[in-house]
């Protein structure tokens, strides 16, 4: 919560207009503008961002409403999994972030999911992983404990 | 030039000596360009899976420009005799 206010507070000091949607899980960070932003002052910044949270995705609409069929399969495997505390970042409401994420990450499409700092991939990626057991794995590697294992306890 | 399903294809089955590449475009579902492939190459063997796709995106780097969603399932000859027997 910290780091929105302090975002928030970097925003109004450079003039850009900022609104705080009202979200049903999972922290959502939009903003409208980042006029002052430079292209390598968003890698610094993204930098920073993939290394604040355990669990990113930058996604097309919210984790509450999911703008595009591939983000909203992300957000339902994390939720699946039982994953609902993560931090997502709306691309459609910040073009600059659309086109930065991509450099940062070196992927071409939107969405991109990174456990601690580290980019796993995409849709397709975390689908496979979801459904090959890897999932499971890398969430434990973070030190959260997959919801689907627990369901696997209560159903023995 | 629009990205077409054959130049991908093509250009998937040189660079990535692929064995087997399907390509389907997927535009008609969505508002733009937009494809799926499947890749089998040898070249995947012993590579993480993240790694894979890096692959087949350095290929496309250029159509990727173009195209606005991208799917991608990138198998070794051996995964996909398995995937094919079940």
């Amino acid at each position: 919560m910290n780091s929105l206010i302090r975002y928030t507070a970097r925003c109004m000091r450079s003039g850009a207009a900022y609104s705080l949607p009202g979200h049903a899980e999972g922290r959502v960070w939009t903003a409208s503008s980042r006029l002052l932003c430079t292209a390598a002052g968003l890698h610094k910044d993204l930098d920073g961002v993939v290394k604040k949270d355990k669990v990113v995705v930058f996604m097309k609409g919210t984790p509450a409403q999911p703008m595009c069929g591939f983000s909203n399969a992300v957000v339902q495997i994390l939720r699946m999994h039982g994953v609902d505390d993560y931090a997502a970042y709306n691309v459609l409401a910040d073009e600059d972030l659309r086109e930065g994420v991509k450099a940062f990450s070196n992927w071409p499409t939107i969405p991109q999911v990174y456990f601690n700092g580290e980019f796993v991939g995409g849709c397709d990626i975390l689908l496979q992983m979801h459904q090959n057991g890897d999932l499971v794995e890398e969430l434990k590697k973070l030190g959260i404990q997959s919801a689907l294992l627990d369901a696997e306890k209560d159903s023995k | 030039m629009a990205v077409t399903s054959d130049h991908i294809r093509d250009k998937l089955l040189k660079e990535l000596t692929a064995e087997h590449v399907d390509v389907e475009d997927t535009s008609p579902n969505r508002c733009a360009a937009s494809f799926k492939v499947l890749v089998v190459s040898s070249q995947f063997e012993g590579k993480p899976l993240l790694q894979r796709h890096r692959m087949v995106n350095s290929c496309l780097a250029e159509e990727l420009k173009d195209i606005h969603a991208f799917e991608q399932k990138t198998l070794t000859p051996e995964q996909w005799k398995k995937q094919k027997q079940n």
